[in-house]
């Protein structure tokens, strides 16, 4: 295969608290090749959000401290990056939607004069950034989302539109120009049932008519197995579990993987699982060895001590855990 | 089948909002709900977000006035405001909210949190406090430690048994339970789901369970019920519910849940795609008011509101579709 698009190397951050440091990020290692769907599937506080902030460069500046790691966006190092580059990356590279569309937009301005800024900084020629052609842009991205009369919602702020169709427009401004990989931060979330499923197939069918790239982060396995092709589990700021979609729902191996999926309530009824003993660790003071030993059903001695890494199982089923 | 509990009978809960032309105008957040709940069952109520499941709820709480119809609990009228029901009253019917966040207060501790229930309702004396909380958060299975931290310092999933603990406080015997587990995450919502369920068993509980999670309800609920914009749309028992979905707006609800497994998807009903939004409220549609998004429409969709039906016992659905075929059985 190709090289990928993006690539995550051991990657760690920590967060500069009263406390002390507290450490989310355990050594994260993601790739994403063209036109692949990635899930990127956890809890609440396990760092997923962390991990593609930090790929965009827009962790909180003074708190956020990255002392090891590599983010390689076609080999080079977005971490190493001079602002200028950084731009380019910014600008023609990578885009991301986030999870409240709500807080997402500037309440203060127009959705047309926020898109219109989108396309003017995002790297066009002088010719392709006339002011007729920016509209005409941002009136097919619109249109691409299924919202009907362009027109008049370029003029309206975002308090006029309902919440689906303020994650469309936010969904639009990633993909008016044209983009590698598209970073999606729980877009359906906030969203009812019926109108996150109406989002997730337009990101789908907009993924795969523009041959884009997408990382998928969702705390639902259920949104996962329906979007991509391969999915990391991520705990604690660790991997704990890669493979492809329908081999992770096939043969789930991870002792969290396999608590996370009992877990969900199913449509063929037959109760509810007793969930996962405990809660996520506390970053400030991480437990030595599998940080999800404490909560691991199949714990010995050897998880307490040793940290166990990422083996590959064939056919790039990974598993971080040594009762695999 | 047990007792009826609570019988709601053409509920109708309505805001004003604004003037125009000098007439008011209203939000009509719930608009003639029939409920009957039984004892020592769970009732499922699930609905997109303004559809109006939770101002059912707080009108049935006392938080607001009904604009009309009747609420009655254990054969006593309650269609008053929270202020005008008897103490007693207000002892039986306990809820638990969605945010465990927000309904706490952040500046008590958990104990100072407990204490208020059980003094307003006078159930213990001052000397026994302590040991009547040790045993509530015992029920939730909290540790007594618990006792002076403050909701700031516990993760979600224990503020919400903390939650659960203040509505039990009082030995309700009628819960509602608006979305508890929908800020959660999944393996914390399995462990708090079960422990409902036990307390349930253990002290005959009735709990109202409202969500917008339908692959929960199926795992809990003794019969669900479907909310539209203001109306109940279908009710049934669940395992009919499922087996069975007959209006078009459940089966788009069930064809949009995102399921992990395949048995799970062959129960999805095939072909129906979600399309358009939940319309506002303010300005609900003339005739059936799902027809803008109902993949199902006909002519007289547009002109009439249909009625509740009851096409198999206890199975009713509120749709023009079935009221047709139902006519040409009665003739």
């Amino acid at each position: 295969m190709s090289n990928p698009v993006l690539e995550i190397k051991n990657l760690h951050v920590w967060y500069r608290t009263y406390g002390g440091y507290s450490r989310v990020l355990d050594g994260v290692n993601l790739h994403v090749y063209k036109g692949e769907k990635v899930g990127l599937v956890g809890e609440a506080g396990c760092g997923k959000t962390t991990t593609m902030r930090s790929v965009l460069r827009i962790l909180p500046e003074g708190q956020a401290h990255i002392p090891e790691g590599q983010i390689l966006y076609h080999g080079n190092d977005i971490l190493k990056m001079k602002p200028r580059e950084l731009q380019q990356v910014r600008t023609r590279g990578i885009s991301m939607i986030f999870q409240e569309p709500a807080a997402a937009l500037n309440p203060v301005f127009t959705v047309g004069t926020q898109m219109f800024d989108v396309i003017k900084y995002s790297g066009l020629s002088k010719e392709e950034s006339r002011k007729d052609n920016i509209k005409r842009l941002a009136i097919q991205a619109i249109k691409e989302v299924y919202i009907p009369d362009p027109e008049r919602i370029l003029n309206c702020y975002p308090n006029q539109l309902s919440g689906g169709m303020k994650q469309r427009i936010c969904i639009a401004m990633a993909i008016v120009t044209a983009r590698e990989l598209l970073i999606a931060d729980e877009p359906g979330t906030s969203l009812d049932v019926t109108i996150q499923d109406q989002v997730h197939r337009l990101l789908r069918g907009l993924v795969e008519k523009k041959e884009m790239s997408l990382i998928m982060i969702t705390h639902s396995l259920g949104v996962a197995r329906e979007l991509t092709d391969r999915i990391y589990v991520m705990y604690a700021g660790n991997i704990v579990e890669v493979a492809r979609t329908s081999d992770l729902f096939a043969n789930p191996l991870h002792p969290y993987t396999l608590g996370l999926l009992s877990s969900v309530p199913k449509l063929t009824g037959g109760g509810v699982a007793e969930g996962i003993y405990g809660r996520i660790p506390d970053y400030l003071r991480p437990p030595g060895g599998c940080r999800f030993h404490p909560r691991c059903p199949r714990a010995v001695q050897r998880c307490r001590e040793e940290k166990p890494l990422l083996r590959d199982l064939g056919d790039g089923h990974q598993v971080a855990c040594f009762q695999v | 089948m047990n007792a009826p509990i609570m019988t709601i009978n053409n509920l109708k809960m309505y805001f004003p909002v604004q003037k125009s032309k000098g007439k008011p105008v209203y939000v009509k957040a719930v608009d003639g709900v029939d409920l009957t709940i039984y004892k020592g069952e769970i009732m499922g109520l699930v609905g997109e977000s303004g559809s109006g499941k939770s101002t059912l709820a707080y009108t049935v709480m006392g938080m607001y006035k009904p604009t009309g119809g009747q609420i009655i609990f254990q054969g006593r009228d309650i269609s008053m405001s929270s202020d005008k029901r008897p103490l007693s009253l207000k002892k039986d019917l306990q809820i638990v909210f969605q945010d465990p966040g927000s309904s706490l207060n952040p500046s008590h501790n958990i104990r100072q949190i407990l204490e208020l229930p059980l003094r307003v309702h006078k159930i213990v004396k001052r000397e026994e406090m302590e040991r009547k909380i040790t045993q509530i958060l015992q029920m939730v299975e909290l540790s007594p430690n618990y006792m002076y931290k403050s909701p700031a310092s516990m993760g979600g999933g224990e503020r919400q048994m903390v939650s659960i603990a203040r509505a039990l406080a009082t030995d309700p015997t009628f819960i509602i339970l608006d979305e508890p587990t929908s800020a959660l995450d999944v393996s914390i919502q399995a462990k708090i789901i079960n422990m409902l369920l036990k307390l349930q068993q253990e002290k005959q509980l009735t709990y109202l369970f409202i969500t917008h999670d339908l692959s929960l309800m199926r795992n809990i609920a003794t019969r669900v019920a479907i909310m539209y914009l203001g109306k109940i749309c279908e009710m049934a028992d669940t395992v009919e519910f499922f087996r069975n979905p007959l209006h078009p707006y459940t089966r788009m609800l069930l064809s949009s849940i995102p399921v992990v497994s395949e048995e799970e998807e062959a129960l999805k009903p095939k072909k129906v795609i979600s399309t358009g939004e939940i319309p506002s409220p303010v300005n609900v549609p003339p005739g059936c008011s799902f027809h803008l998004r109902c993949p199902e429409k006909t002519e007289l969709c547009f002109r009439e509101d249909p009625v509740m039906l009851e096409v198999s016992p206890g199975h009713l659905v509120r749709c023009h579709a079935y009221q047709k075929t139902a006519g040409v059985n009665v003739a």
